[in-house]
């Protein structure tokens, strides 16, 4: 038991080495794959990686930790990423307000998880006493509110069109500072527009400080009582805990880290547009943790980051990839579009990409219900059986 | 001591509730009333029928959603998509059976959209019984959330699949039924159409109440329903009965598809989404598991629809219906009709 116990830790620990390990080697991997713009790129798609990671984090602290199935993450995450458009951009300026407010990005990350945690709250306060699937769609009719009122409310969010020219963060005055002009070149001249190493590194801090900070919780007295309740919410009521602001604590803990994550992808992206938080990105976002195994963090990076290679790597060159082995192998006339409404190879594998991810989450969820890197408990509840 | 008080707490939030859902109940009938005076009654009653057409849709598709969540506790996200599925397979049946558009149905004609009927439904119900088997039964020991992700998974399958037939396109319904109008008063008058699409809808709704009530295997659903253990160890096929309720699910997906396209005479792979939403709103509305309160959310999302896109905007409709469910269940959290269950 214990042996099993300190198999597990460390295995945990191994993930978390590996993966440090990797980000630090990724911008050198990926400037020696494709040099130049393109290794850019690679870096570029890496910070948006992490977005995903931050969520699926927060995400986890709801669902892993508290067991509550929230369906509308993206919601948080949203108010997240318009609390930036706002409060950075020039878009206030043709709102009722006439006024634009260009507030640092530094913080704007404060606000904006300042915002999300309250949203949370607000949601969660009158609901978080229903029960588990009732409270699933209650997140998701709210997950469902939230871009529609970004749509809707097109005077103050330009509705359809998105805000867009958002600022990109800069360097705090004090570093900056001093150093201009001077031969530390790093900083001189220093812009993260278009700067995708500049990107990949405030996420690699930005998801060290939330892993640091959501596993200490995890590790803490509010940790103890989320699995307390999880597992049976009446028991833990009888032991003294406070299940309403037990559970609350966790749900604006989750929409705090999301909102944290919809800044810097505001940031990043420089536009803000509603249907970037639709339906499918709350399920995208539970299906990493699911994947990755729920309640446990490193599991949730690991999920995280292997849906976001699939969905945004693998699926997206599929059609270009698959044109390119049928010329390599000598079956080059699949490509070109042929009797009986054959549209052409590329065309045809991207009309199978929808299928395919489908297929792929099936699967994985045959072969692993778990999950890939599950949590102790919920292992060993699988392997012995206990029921819900 | 602490259930005693317990309870007093529940009676007074009960009673602030309600108070204050009385409250909103009149502040939203004033403004609606309002509208409704300035539009006139002959639109009120035009768009009372259209949605309850639109409801009795809904419905057909949340009794599938709610019978699946009453026997194994599993929000299929795929069965919005099968509504979809049941409309494009009936679909591809229509020339075979003679129905194009501008032609008087007359008898021939009923039997053939009939059997139309049958074949859809019943080519539905075997490919969600065949999900079930390989999407869901594998993982019915496995962590709540496992056949949840499937249930996603098979939702893009079964889209990816109907985007590879038809591909993205708004697909027309040839335009059968008859389109005449029967008088209602002065101004107003109702489409034969919609009397069809309700009539239809209330024909399943109570076959499917008799067929629970009175048959052996909607006995054994019930019982399954309630505990699945207990029912297998009074010798109930459990395997047996499951598939039996998701195969009567898609049963009804597929004739609310059909409806649907007939009603509307056009269909898209994607349109499952948000029909699932809606009709998934629509059970949990009512209480969630329970077959009536079911066919009465969807009348009720139908209604608020269509009132909400006639008198307001339709972009905000999406805003009314998610609100007032997440009011509903802020004051009654086991929707309309749904029970208290005691927590475990």
């Amino acid at each position: 038991m214990i042996r099993l116990r300190n198999v597990t830790r460390d295995r945990n620990q191994l993930v978390y080495l590996i993966l440090i390990v990797g980000v630090l080697l990724f911008p050198v991997l990926a400037g020696f794959v494709s040099p130049g713009d393109s290794g850019n790129y690679l870096l570029g798609q890496a910070a948006d990686a992490g977005v995903y990671v931050l969520l699926a984090i927060g995400l986890n602290v709801v669902v892993g930790f508290a067991g509550l199935l929230d369906l509308g993450y993206a919601a948080f995450f949203a108010i997240g990423a318009y609390t930036y458009a706002l409060l950075a951009s020039g878009q206030l300026n043709s709102s009722p307000l006439h006024h634009a407010i260009h507030l640092p990005f530094w913080i704007l990350l404060f606000v904006a998880v300042i915002v999300a945690a309250t949203a949370g709250v607000i949601l969660g306060a009158p609901t978080l006493r229903l029960r588990g699937d009732y409270l699933a769609i209650v997140t998701l009719g709210f997950g469902e509110i939230v871009p529609k009122l970004f749509l809707n409310l097109s005077q103050w969010t330009s509705g359809v069109n998105g805000v867009s020219a958002l600022d990109y963060p800069s360097l705090p005055i004090w570093i900056e500072g001093p150093w201009v002009g001077s031969s530390l070149s790093i900083v001189r001249g220093f812009s993260f527009a278009f700067n995708s190493m500049a990107y990949y590194w405030l996420m690699a801090i930005l998801v060290l400080i939330v892993v640091i900070l959501v596993s200490n919780l995890q590790r803490s007295r509010l940790g103890r009582a989320w699995g307390a309740v999880r597992e049976d919410e009446l028991a833990a009521d009888a032991m003294g805990i406070n299940t309403v602001t037990t559970k609350l604590l966790a749900f604006s803990i989750g929409a705090a880290t999301s909102g944290f994550a919809g800044v810097f992808y505001g940031s990043k992206l420089s536009l803000v547009s509603p249907e970037n938080f639709s339906f499918v990105v709350s399920v995208t976002i539970l299906v990493m943790v699911v994947l990755g195994g729920m309640g446990n963090i490193p599991g949730v990076i690991v999920g995280a980051l292997a849906i976001y290679y699939v969905l945004f790597n693998v699926l997206t060159n599929l059609p270009a990839n698959a044109k390119g082995i049928a010329n390599a192998v000598g079956l080059g006339f699949l490509n070109r579009p042929a009797a009986g409404g054959w549209p052409g190879l590329e065309q045809e594998v991207q009309r199978l990409n929808f299928l395919i991810f489908g297929l792929i989450l099936i699967s994985i969820m045959l072969l692993r219900p778990q999950g890939l890197l599950p949590s102790r408990v919920r292992k060993e509840e699988l392997e012995k059986g206990v029921a819900e | 001591m602490s259930i005693a008080l317990q309870r007093t707490r529940s009676i007074a939030n009960g009673r602030l509730g309600s108070l204050l859902l009385l409250l909103a109940l009149c502040v939203v009938l004033i403004v609606v009333g309002q509208r409704v005076l300035s539009g006139g009654l002959s639109f009120f009653i035009q768009i009372l029928v259209f949605g309850l057409a639109n409801g009795a849709i809904y419905g057909l598709v949340a009794l599938g959603y709610t019978m699946v969540y009453g026997i194994i506790e599993l929000i299929n996200f795929a069965h919005g998509d099968l509504v979809t599925l049941g409309a494009f397979i009936g679909l591809a049946f229509f020339p075979i059976f003679g129905l194009v558009e501008g032609k008087d149905l007359g008898i021939i004609g009923v039997a053939a959209l009939a059997a139309v009927f049958l074949i859809a439904m019943v080519l539905t119900g075997g490919i969600n019984v065949l999900i079930e088997r390989v999407a869901y039964r594998p993982l019915r020991n496995s962590p709540r959330l496992a056949p949840l992700i499937t249930a996603v998974g098979m939702s893009f399958v079964l889209q990816g699949i109907m985007y590879l037939w038809k591909g993205a396109f708004q697909i027309h319904v040839p335009d059968i039924l008859p389109g005449t109008r029967l008088p209602l008063g002065p101004g107003a008058s109702v489409g034969v159409k919609d009397l069809i699409v309700i009539a239809i809808a209330v024909v399943l709704v109570i076959g499917l109440n008799l067929f629970i009530d009175r048959t052996r295997l909607g006995k054994a659903m019930r019982a399954t329903a309630q505990d699945r253990d207990a029912a297998q160890l009074m010798g109930i096929d459990i395997n047996r009965t499951i598939a039996a309720t998701f195969f009567i699910g898609a049963v009804l997906a597929a004739s609310a598809g059909m409806i649907r396209g007939l009603y509307f005479n056009t269909v898209n792979f994607s349109d499952g989404y948000q029909l699932g939403l809606f009709a998934f709103t629509a059970a949990v509305f009512g209480g969630i598991g329970n077959i009536q309160g079911a066919a009465l959310g969807g009348l009720f999302i139908g209604l608020v629809k269509a009132y909400g896109d006639a008198y307001f905007s339709s972009a905000w409709t999406d805003v009314y219906v998610f609100a007032i469910l997440i009011l509903v269940l802020v004051f009654r959290p086991s929707g309309l009709l749904g029970m208290r269950v005691p927590e475990k």
